[in-house]
């Protein structure tokens, strides 16, 4: 007997689902935050140096990472969604897609999660 | 041998007309289908390069200023390509939020706030950022 969690007990494709709206809402959102500050270019360069300047920290840089991998698990999961719809084979091979998306996800998060996370090391030791 | 019975009456489901989104809108729907699978595919290209360029290589957002700033958009084509990925963010975006707000929202009086007050915000977004792009002055 396998028990009843919820009504609908889906597996990958259920969560990546979740994951993909949960991921496109947060970036939307940072977005309308993103162009508001980019619109200190208007202001002063003074104004935008000094914002720009306050994102130099390892707050900041670990949200930074978090962007990063969010936008990247958005981009690839995405591309398989649009194999569903348009590759014959798509909904046949979407566990297997699942594997090379999480194989293409890990290795696009590397460069993100050194070159930012190398300065919020750098800068806690400061 | 066949028996004539009359057909079953379902009880019409509690939820019709309620939760559903309204019907009937034309082919809106298979546009904004075909949209997000477009603009989906451009994103990727434009987002990851930009977050490359701006976040990731030669030291990423430690370099960035208004001097460097200036330097990217003295160059016309990445005014045009901030503005291309922009437009196609805010649109792919807010198709997405109104998408899931069809799904959540409990009334239609509250699926038109919702939608209403999503669509100012992305619209004041985009607005905003054309702005910026386009009346960006080097000397500020």
């Amino acid at each position: 007997m396998q028990r009843l969690g919820t009504l609908y007990r889906g597996r990958e494709g259920m969560w990546t689902w979740v994951l993909h709206r949960v991921s496109g809402v947060a970036i939307l959102f940072y977005l309308f935050a993103h162009v508001a500050d980019q619109a200190l270019l208007v202001v002063s360069p003074e104004a935008y140096n000094r914002v720009i300047a306050t994102y130099r920290n390892p707050f900041v840089g670990l949200l930074e990472i978090g962007l990063a991998v969010l936008i990247i698990f958005h981009a690839l999961n995405g591309l398989r969604i649009i194999l569903f719809d348009f590759w014959s084979k798509g909904v046949a091979r979407q566990r297997q897609m699942l594997y090379v998306q999480t194989v293409l996800f890990l290795l696009l998060a590397v460069p993100p999660t050194i070159a930012i996370g190398s300065k919020v090391i750098e800068d806690l030791r400061r | 041998m066949s028996v004539d019975l009359p057909p079953t009456q379902l009880p019409r489901p509690a939820a019709a007309g309620r939760r559903q989104p309204r019907m009937g809108k034309g082919n809106f729907e298979l546009y904004a289908w075909v949209f997000m699978r477009v603009s989906g595919v451009l994103l990727v290209l434009l987002v990851l390069s930009h977050f490359a360029i701006m976040h990731v290589l030669d030291g990423g957002l430690s370099r960035v200023n208004f001097a460097f700033v200036s330097g990217r958009w003295a160059n016309p084509f990445w005014r045009v390509y901030d503005f291309a990925m922009l437009t196609l963010a805010m649109l792919h975006g807010g198709n997405g939020l109104r998408v899931i707000i069809d799904d959540y929202a409990r009334t239609a009086y509250r699926r038109l706030v919702y939608q209403s007050l999503s669509a100012v915000v992305v619209g004041l977004t985009w607005v905003l950022g054309t702005l910026t792009i386009f009346t960006f002055t080097p000397e500020g």
